[in-house]
Order: structure tokens, then C-alpha cells, then sequence
């Protein structure tokens, strides 16, 4: 069996498995990690989603030998310290609105928020009800409005990262449009 | 004015004096022997009771959640509040948590009657309890309701205990202390906390003692909102469920399913060649019996391997339950096997039959559990509903003795009805056995869905019947695929019972349906009536949220609104003037303010409403449904879009609410579950198989058709009994939302899902052979981790318009 080495919330890992195994289950079943759920396993229900260099995957549609040693992946256990706290904003937005029921489903739907929110920032604006009705994440408890509020409540406490001072006039976040995501 | 507990009986209910509730029934307190503070409380003349096999079907109990509670009376005195040296109330719950947050409110009885902070108190799941008989089911909503009075009594035996042992520490008089967040004052200012008195206040051997009960005033989180006790494990990944368990010392296993429903293996071609693949530990037969579903059992280091090797198995399978058939025939036998109306009385006889498809019950956590079987013992950990009747099952299968097997119950990622039963506990013990190692069973999603147990297809043909300005008969008629409730009331005796002929329909279902067919308006003489067909085990079914409720209760309300459309009279206002109950009235008065009833709304967007009564609570539902064609024909991927209610209003009265934000938090999940029952969320029964295997085919809500606004309001207690809320909230938004689409179409919505049999069925269906679909591959490109290679294109998704990136 071949080795796969890679970062998971900052540490360096290398697992011994076949290559075609998919993340969620090196995750899971060989290194423990079990914030990451399993849904589906087809891409479809979000409940594994990690971030992997910043962006938000469903971790059962990765093969293992498809990472680079360099890739980072921060499963929910790793997000508050890519802050430097306990708790990422969106985690304490979460507890906020109390927006959990089982859980089950929560993880995936932290991880996929804080994703969201870094996109809109990306395109310096806010997270639009456009956004949001993007988020294919499923919660079969339906705490989807609370999730809605949780969003946006958690956004508030995510700086925008600093630009490079590189365009002249500076675009207003709202004159954006809220529809091309 | 507390006194010292004189260790003599008293009756609870005249002991409560000025203490808040708690008069209905007669109970006794104990101080239960042990190490440290234990208290416990029970209904009086228990064994009166405990010789009473509930009499299902007394007409005496209001509702359902009567029938439970009384069934669980005998055993509930068996419950025991602990105080440990640290200071900390525990207390194990014989109950199962999925979400409803039931832990909490727990706590928060306990917090609130011992006179602790909520972080002093610790509510975990009881194993399996056989001496608790009845008293272990969670369902039908019920938990707080049977469990509210005891629980206090049993604290408030604590708290005097406590109160007793430092007047002794303290040498003054009991009535001059007070307690406050876990601490006992004296009047000079001297203060100990409740860990420190927990071994002086324990007694050696257990004795009645005598409750004082904490006055309203002074229960400051009764009836408040309270956040969840684990929200901070569930953010932070740290809520262990079942899979989350012995790692690395199970293994890893999954099933092989049958292409029709409850078909056996009869053997694997090529099981060998399979035992060689990559990481595969074993390849073994289930057979398919009355307690486990079966197939072909694979055991691997990962499930991505058991994922691989399930798709190469050559399996020969038996003939299922439901061979050939599909929703058409299903629909074709409810038909023929309707029960006659009653003669109609005088007047215009309004009649319509609505059919309800089958509903998946599936939670997000798929069926799983842990099994570690051994040749004399068994341990099981699982989210059980029945814990006491998987444990009797799993000794009867395995040839145990029931005290050989520990049924660990485990928090589960919802249930919906799923966990009433125990197939994966179960399942995963014979697999263990089999293979004579530990096994932690997964089912993969598409099993959950097409194998899992499902909400029953039925029709409910209603006639109203109008005559001099009113309404003057109603009568329903439900003829529903049957229901399984085998699982009796949690137990193995009771659970046999319904095994007997026939029995299944007579007993539990018409006892269900008696409890739960309530019609909450004075529309004249009818009586709701419940015909089953097929036998329990045909289709995989069970008493999925809300029970027959969803379908009742669309039925009726649809119905209401057409009859006052008939007098010419407006929806809401007509069922004010109907209600038989002023609870009922409230809620509708109450809604019809908050929603803004009759407001001025864009064209194309239609207002509904509904009403519900049920475990001994009352709503009201007022929702927007936004038909215009811009929403309707939304494109999302992989979704079905069509109506989407933008705005709910829902006001709830369940007696006195323990935790609002509880409430309220079950109420958003049944409206969202409602709203997906009316137009969107089914399964296709097609020759012996569900067409459904994944959340892109099966439509529950997403966040695309999630109301944008959404307004709960929880009255404040009315009544010091509290009611469920659990299921409470689907009915009254399946209906709100049918009764918008009624009013925007002009036509009563006849079947539900209403866009079931659309068009297009908006998936491509999985085969059935093999029985799960593999993996995606192409996660790093699809969500945008590495760039997208030019030449090789993305799967196939079923509408192409955007990414499925979130």
C-alpha cells in the first residue's frame, strides 16, 4: 500500500492505505477524525465537508492519492485554530442560535458557512439569501432557517481579509451583484 | 419554610402544597440507598399498577400521550436523581435522544427544582433497563410528558435532603437556610456546596421521604429558552454517535441489499475473489429474517473498501414481499379496500379522496450501530428507541439470556420514527456473531432510503356534509398500507402480542389511529375510521413522524377549507367559530393576528392555513406560498424547485412549555418536514423497489425552498401539563401549505406529495444491481481545490445550468 502525506488541522499525517480510498474514510476510520459525518458518500448531503486549501469539499469525493503532501485540510476539530481561538465565529454564531438539533448534519454545515462567507469576501460582499439558497447541505432536523441566521450573524465576526492596495477607487460591497454565485 | 423530610410517606400531590403542579397523580418520593445522594420518585400503588398490562384502547385517556404515560406509570418511580461529591446531578434518561432535545429539557427540571446551575447537571442515556417494562419507548412525543412530575419530585427529595444534612453541618434550624445555584446559606452568611453534604445527606437504607416542591416563582428556566446542553460538542465535532465509537477495534462493515424488498441471499458467486480485494476482512451471508434485514455482510478497514467490494458481489437473491409491485397497484388495492361512509345526512354532500405516497423516515444519520458478540455476552451500542426489546431480541437470536446482552443507547443524528425499531442494533449483532469479531454497521444512504422503514401510502376519503348554513356531518375514511408496530410498546411481551394475527391492526393501529384521528372542530356527527392492507412486513414501514397525522390531517384541513368556501365563509375565521376548544381558538386567534391574515400580497402568492391537536398540545399554521412562475420554475441542479412558501407563521400551545427555545427549534423541523410532505418529499414504488437512493433523488426541504421568514411564537403555560412537540408541527404545515396551493390552483390538491407524479421524475434512479452507486472521484477539481482539466468532463448531472458548488 502505497503512502499518502498531507496536513490535517496543521499537523503533518502520512497513512499507509490504497489510493482510491476516499478522504472521509482515511479521515474517519484510520485516523480517527469523526467531526467529518458520513451521509451519502455521493458529494450530495455535505455532512463530511472540510475545507482543503481554503475551500469547502465534501471529503467523500476525494481519493486520497489525488492529495499533494502540501494540501491542508481543516476538518471542524481543526477551524478554531485557524483563528487562533477555541471557537471560529461561525462555531460561536452556531451555539448563539442554538441552531442544533441532532448535530448529525452540523459539521459539514460550519464548515460550508465559513467557506461561504469567505467566497462573498472574496468578491468583496456580503453573503446574499442568493448564497444561501445555494447551500446544498441537508439537515433533515430542518433547522435551515436558524442556519440561515447563524450565517449571517457568524459573518460579522469574520474580518474581510485586507486587499492589496491595488485599484484605485475602492467598489462598494453592496453594488455588487448578489446573483452570481 | 422548608421542613425537615420526616422519612414517613406522603402522598406527592398533597404534599405539593404551594409548590407549582404537580396534582394529577398520586406519587411517593424516595431516598434510595447508595454512596452518595439518591432520590427517586414513583407513582403510588405500584404494584396495583404494575399487575395492569395497559388496557389499550380505554376510552378514558384523552390522547395518545395518555396511553403512553399510563403505560409507563408503574416503572417511572424506578428513575433516580444522583448527587455525586462533585457536586453534579445526574440522572440517566430510559429514553433515546435524536435531536429533540430532550437531555436538555431535562436538565433544566433538574436545574430548576434542585436549585443548580445548568452545568451541574448531567442528563445521559440509560442502557437497555428491563425492569423499567414500558418505560424505555421514546415516541409519539411523549417523553417530557410522562417524565415532567417525577423527575421533580425525585429532585425536590434531593434538595431536602441536602437542606437536612447542612442544618445538621451547620447545627441551626433547616428553615433558616436557603440554596442558591448549588450552594446551601445560613443566616450568618456560612455557605457549602451541595458535593460536600452529597455523602452526609446519603442514607444507608432507601425510605420514603417527603417532597417540597420549589413555588413557580422560583423555577427560573422552566418555561424560558435554554440552549442545547451539547451545542458546543456539536459545533466543535466532539458529539460521539454511534460510528464515532471503536474505531480501529471494529471493523468496518456494510451490506450488499436485495433488488426487491426483504428478498434473503441465497449465495455469493464469486465471494472469494471479493475476500481478495483490497482491505476486505470478510464476506458473509445474511439471511434475511423477521428482525434483520440481511444481505451480504462486508467487513473491510474502511467503508470506502466495503463501498468497492458490495459493487463486485455476485449475489442469487430470493423472491421480496413486493415483487412487481408499484405505486399504481398499491394505489389500486387502497381503493378497492376502503371502509363505507356512513349514510349521509340531508344537505349537499361535499366528497373527495386524497392519496398520500409512500415518505422515506430516513434521518441524516443512516441506520448504524456497534455489535461486540461474544459466546457468552453481547454488547451493543446504537441509537435505540427500544433498547429493551433489541436487547430480548439480539439474547433470543444469539441463545442468551437477556442479562448477558448491554444494549448501550447511543444519541442519534435524528430518527423521525427510524429508531422505533432496532434494525441495525440488531442486525449488527447477528453480523458479529457471524463472524465472531466486532463490527461497527453502517448502511449506506441509498439502503437508508430504498430498504429503510418508510411512512406508510394510504388514502383519506373525507365527505363533509353541508345543510342549513353548516356544516352538519364530516366523515373520514383512511386506508393505509400497514403500519408496522411491532415493536409494541418497547417490549418483548407486548411486542409478541402484536405478532399474533391480525393483531398488529387491531391493537396498536387502531389504538394509534383512535388516539391521534381527532377531528378539533364541531363539524356534526362522523367518526374518523382506519382500514389497513398488505401485512406489516410487505413494505418496510413504522410510525414515521407524526404517524398517520400528516395524512389525517392534510385530508381534514383541506376539507375544512372547502366547506367554508362552501358557506362562503373566510378559512381561519370559520374555524374560530368551529373549535371545540378554547386552546384551539387561541392559536387560530393568535395566528390569524401574527401572520397578518388577508394582507395585501404580490400576485401569485396565496395564503393558507391549518390547525392541529395533538399530544396535548394545539397550533395553528398560517404559511405564503409563492406560485409565481419566476419560483416555480427555478433551475437549481439536482433539485426539484416548484412552489416555495416564503413567509410561516406558526403559534404553538403545548401547556406549559419547559424549554421555548426547544419548542420552537421542533416546531421549524416539523413545518420544514410538512411543507416538503405537501409538495415535494416522496419515494416511487416501482416493481418491488423505491426508485429513490439519495437526497438528489428523494426531495426533502433544502435550503432553495426553505421560507425566507419564519416566525414561531410558543405561548406561555397555560396548563402544568406538558404536552408534546416533537411531531406536533408537520400536519398543520403540510395542510397550511395544500391550502394555499387550493387556493391558488382553485381546486383542492388531491395527492401528496403534490408534484409526485410530475412529468419528469427529475433523477436518473440508481440500478438496483449493484445495490449502492460508487463514490465521486472528482472532488478536488468540482470544488475548486485544483483547476478543472479541460478535456474530461464532469458526471453527469441532471440539470446543467450551474454548479453544484455551495
Amino acid at each position: 500500500m502505497p503512502n499518502h502525506s498531507f496536513f490535517v488541522n496543521g499537523e503533518k499525517v502520512t497513512v499507509d492505505v490504497e489510493s482510491d480510498v476516499r478522504l472521509l474514510w482515511v479521515l474517519r476510520d484510520i485516523l480517527g477524525i469523526t467531526g467529518p459525518k458520513y451521509g451519502c458518500s455521493g458529494g450530495i448531503c455535505r455532512a463530511c465537508t472540510c475545507h482543503i486549501n481554503g475551500k469547502a469539499v465534501p471529503v467523500c469525493t476525494v481519493p486520497v492519492g489525488k492529495l499533494r503532501s502540501t494540501d491542508k485540510i481543516v476538518t471542524i476539530e481543526g477551524l478554531g485554530e485557524t483563528v487562533g481561538k477555541e471557537l471560529h465565529p461561525m462555531q460561536e454564531a452556531w451555539i448563539e442560535k442554538d441552531v442544533a438539533q441532532c448535530g448529525y448534519c452540523q459539521p459539514g454545515q460550519v464548515m460550508a458557512a465559513v467557506a461561504l462567507v469567505k467566497d462573498a469576501q472574496a468578491k468583496r460582499r456580503k453573503v446574499t439569501d442568493s448564497d444561501l439558497d445555494a447551500l446544498r447541505n441537508v439537515c433533515r432536523c430542518g433547522t435551515y432557517p436558524r442556519i440561515r441566521e447563524a450565517i449571517k450573524l457568524g459573518e460579522k465576526g469574520m474580518p474581510a481579509p485586507k486587499r492589496k492596495k491595488k485599484r484605485v477607487v475602492k467598489k462598494k460591497p453592496a453594488a455588487r451583484s448578489s446573483s452570481d454565485e | 419554610m422548608t421542613v425537615r423530610a420526616d422519612r414517613t410517606g406522603l402522598d406527592a400531590a398533597e404534599a405539593a402544597g404551594d409548590g407549582a403542579g404537580i396534582t394529577r397523580r398520586r406519587m411517593i418520593g424516595y431516598l434510595i440507598a447508595a454512596p452518595t445522594l439518591m432520590a427517586g420518585a414513583r407513582f403510588a400503588a405500584p404494584e396495583e399498577a404494575a399487575a395492569q398490562v395497559p388496557n389499550i384502547g380505554i376510552t378514558d385517556f384523552q390522547d395518545l400521550s395518555d396511553v403512553l404515560t399510563y403505560a409507563a406509570l408503574p416503572t417511572m418511580g424506578l428513575l433516580a436523581v444522583t448527587i455525586g461529591t462533585d457536586g453534579i446531578a445526574r440522572f440517566a434518561v430510559p429514553r433515546s435522544e435524536n435531536g429533540q432535545g430532550l437531555t436538555t429539557s431535562i436538565a433544566m427540571i433538574i436545574a430548576d427544582e434542585l436549585d443548580l446551575p445548568m452545568d451541574k447537571v448531567k442528563v445521559t442515556l440509560a442502557p437497555a433497563r428491563p425492569e423499567l417494562l414500558y418505560n424505555q419507548l421514546t415516541g409519539a412525543s411523549n417523553t417530557i410528558h410522562a417524565i415532567y412530575e417525577p423527575l421533580r419530585l425525585a429532585s425536590a427529595i434531593a434538595r431536602g435532603a441536602l437542606m437536612s444534612a447542612a442544618a445538621d453541618r451547620f447545627g441551626v434550624l433547616q428553615s433558616t437556610l436557603r440554596t442558591t445555584a448549588g450552594e446551601i446559606v445560613a443566616a450568618d452568611g456560612r455557605r457549602i456546596g451541595y458535593g460536600d453534604l452529597a455523602e452526609k445527606a446519603a442514607v444507608l437504607k432507601t425510605v420514603i421521604a417527603k417532597p417540597q416542591l420549589r413555588n413557580a416563582a422560583d423555577l427560573k428556566l422552566t418555561g424560558t429558552e435554554v440552549g442545547r446542553v451539547d451545542a458546543r460538542d456539536i459545533v466543535t465535532g466532539k458529539k460521539s454517535f454511534a460510528m464515532d465509537m471503536m474505531i480501529g477495534k471494529a471493523t468496518p462493515t456494510m451490506l450488499a441489499r436485495a433488488p426487491t424488498l426483504n428478498a434473503t441471499a441465497l449465495g455469493v458467486e464469486n465471494a472469494s475473489a471479493v475476500r481478495k480485494m483490497p482491505g476486505v476482512e470478510f464476506v458473509e451471508v445474511i439471511p434475511h429474517t423477521e428482525f434483520v434485514q440481511g444481505g451480504v455482510a462486508v467487513g473491510a478497514r474502511t467503508f470506502g473498501q466495503c463501498i468497492d467490494a458490495i459493487r463486485e458481489l455476485k449475489i442469487r437473491w430470493s423472491k421480496g414481499t413486493s415483487d412487481g409491485l408499484s405505486d399504481a397497484d398499491v394505489l389500486k388495492e387502497l381503493r378497492a379496500n376502503g371502509l363505507p361512509m356512513t349514510p349521509a345526512l340531508p344537505g349537499k354532500a361535499i366528497e373527495e379522496t386524497f392519496t398520500f405516497y409512500f415518505r422515506p423516515g430516513d434521518p441524516l444519520e443512516t441506520n448504524t450501530a456497534v455489535a461486540d458478540v461474544r459466546s457468552d455476552r453481547a454488547e451493543i451500542w446504537s441509537a435505540m428507541k427500544s433498547p429493551i426489546l433489541a436487547q430480548e431480541q439480539i439474547a433470543s437470536m444469539l441463545g442468551l439470556s437477556p442479562s448477558a446482552v448491554k444494549a448501550n443507547v447511543i444519541e442519534g443524528g435524528g430518527s423521525f420514527g427510524r429508531r422505533l425499531f432496532c434494525d441495525a442494533a440488531i442486525e449488527a449483532a447477528a453480523v458479529s456473531a457471524k463472524v465472531k469479531k466486532p463490527v461497527r454497521l453502517q448502511w449506506h444512504r441509498t439502503d437508508n432510503f430504498r430498504h429503510g422503514r418508510v411512512h406508510p401510502m394510504g388514502t383519506n376519503k373525507v365527505r363533509g356534509v353541508v345543510s342549513g348554513g353548516q356544516v352538519v356531518g364530516f366523515d373520514q375514511r383512511h386506508t393505509a398500507v400497514e403500519s408496522d408496530f411491532t415493536h409494541g410498546l418497547g417490549e418483548l411481551f407486548s411486542a409478541l402480542a402484536v405478532k399474533l394475527p391480525e393483531a398488529n391492526f387491531l391493537s396498536f393501529s387502531q389504538t394509534v389511529f383512535y388516539f391521534t384521528a381527532d377531528n378539533p372542530y364541531n363539524v356534526g356527527a362522523g367518526a374518523p375510521l382506519l382500514n389497513e392492507i398488505y401485512t406489516y412486513n410487505t413494505f418496510n414501514t413504522s410510525s414515521v413522524r407524526n404517524v398517520y397525522s400528516p395524512d389525517t390531517g392534510t385530508a381534514r384541513e383541506v376539507m375544512i377549507d372547502r366547506l367554508a368556501k362552501e358557506l362562503g365563509k373566510d378559512p381561519l375565521d370559520y374555524r374560530i367559530s368551529v373549535a371545540k376548544d378554547d386552546r384551539m381558538k387561541g392559536v387560530l386567534q393568535r395566528v390569524k393576528q401574527e401572520a397578518g391574515w388577508g394582507r395585501s400580497l404580490p400576485a401569485g402568492v396565496f395564503q393558507g392555513v391549518a390547525a392541529h391537536r395533538e399530544y396535548k398540545s394545539r397550533v395553528a399554521c398560517v404559511v405564503e406560498l409563492d406560485m409565481r412562475k419566476a419560483t416555480v420554475e427555478r433551475k437549481v441542479p439536482d433539485a426539484l424547485t416548484g412552489p416555495r412558501v416564503t413567509k410561516l407563521t406558526y403559534v404553538v400551545d403545548v401547556g406549559k412549555p419547559i424549554n421555548v427555545l426547544g419548542v420552537k427549534a421542533q416546531i421549524m423541523g416539523g413545518a420544514m418536514d410538512g411543507i416538503a410532505q405537501a409538495l415535494t418529499y416522496s419515494l416511487h414504488l416501482k416493481d418491488g423497489l423505491f426508485l429513490e437512493g439519495s437526497w438528489d433523488n428523494a426531495f426533502y426541504m433544502r435550503q432553495w425552498n426553505v421560507p425566507p421568514e419564519v416566525n414561531i411564537i410558543v405561548l406561555p403555560a397555560n396548563t402544568d401539563d406538558p404536552g408534546g412537540s416533537g411531531e406536533l408541527g408537520v400536519a398543520a404545515a403540510m395542510a397550511a401549505t395544500a391550502n394555499a396551493y387550493a387556493k391558488a390552483t382553485g381546486k383542492m390538491p388531491t395527492e401528496f406529495p403534490i408534484l409526485h407524479n410530475r412529468s419528469d421524475l427529475g433523477f436518473d434512479p440508481q440500478p438496483s444491481v449493484p445495490s449502492i452507486p460508487q463514490a465521486p472521484t472528482d472532488g478536488l477539481t468540482r470544488f475548486g481545490v485544483r483547476p478543472k482539466k479541460k478535456k474530461k468532463t464532469a458526471p453527469k448531472r441532471r440539470t446543467t445550468k450551474k454548479t453544484g458548488g455551495s
